[in-house]
């Protein structure tokens, strides 16, 4: 993959302790998978950067290749992948998600 | 940019022999699909790797042929040979 688009995505992981790659955006998603853990990242008034992948088509190719998973949205919390719709909503509902923001110090309603 | 039943059924099985199944086409569009796929395959894997595998197991399918897959994943354990 492109060099430039490799590094514009590590800068975004890396200068966003919580970014959510997503299609549309936070306040107003464009598709039900990312509006479902956009909704729970404000359910849990985590403070997250939205990258909407609609805006580049290199990006939501690139995204894919970059975390070797091949949907949008993808959930990376201080530069680690921690996955896509189906595991981030099963982790908020057996706590894990709470968890993990917990040990890697991410401002969360307790 | 559909993908029928029987087709992603038996990609998943043929990946997953031991594989308890069940599909549901949620639309009846074959194109919006939840699956549960239960496998000792998955035993001692994270949840990451666990959907990766299949994932892989769609041969990159997923995102294309097919829209969206709602996966759900579970180890089995049982008795072992």
């Amino acid at each position: 993959m492109d060099q430039q688009l490799k590094e514009q995505i590590s800068n975004e992981i890396k200068t966003n302790d919580v970014c959510l790659f997503m299609k549309g955006t936070p306040d107003s998603p464009e598709c039900g998978f990312s509006m479902a853990v956009a909704n729970i990242l404000k359910l849990l008034e985590v403070k997250f950067k939205g990258v909407n992948v609609l805006e580049n088509q290199n990006l939501r190719e690139g995204i894919k290749v970059y975390s070797d998973w091949p949907t949008i949205p993808q959930l990376y919390v201080k530069n680690e992948f921690i996955g896509g719709c189906d595991i981030i909503k099963e982790m908020f509902e057996n706590g894990e998600l709470k968890k993990i923001f917990q040990e890697k110090n991410i401002p969360h309603k307790s | 940019m559909t993908m029928n039943f029987k087709e992603l059924e038996s990609l998943i099985k043929e990946a997953f022999p031991d594989a308890t199944l069940e599909i549901k086409d949620l639309a009846g569009d074959e194109n919006h699909y939840s699956a549960t796929v239960i496998s000792s395959k998955f035993n001692g894997k994270t949840k990451i790797e666990q959907h990766k595998m299949v994932y892989n197991a769609l041969k990159g399918k997923m995102g294309n042929e097919l829209h969206a897959l709602a996966l759900k994943t579970k180890e089995k354990n049982g008795p072992t040979t």
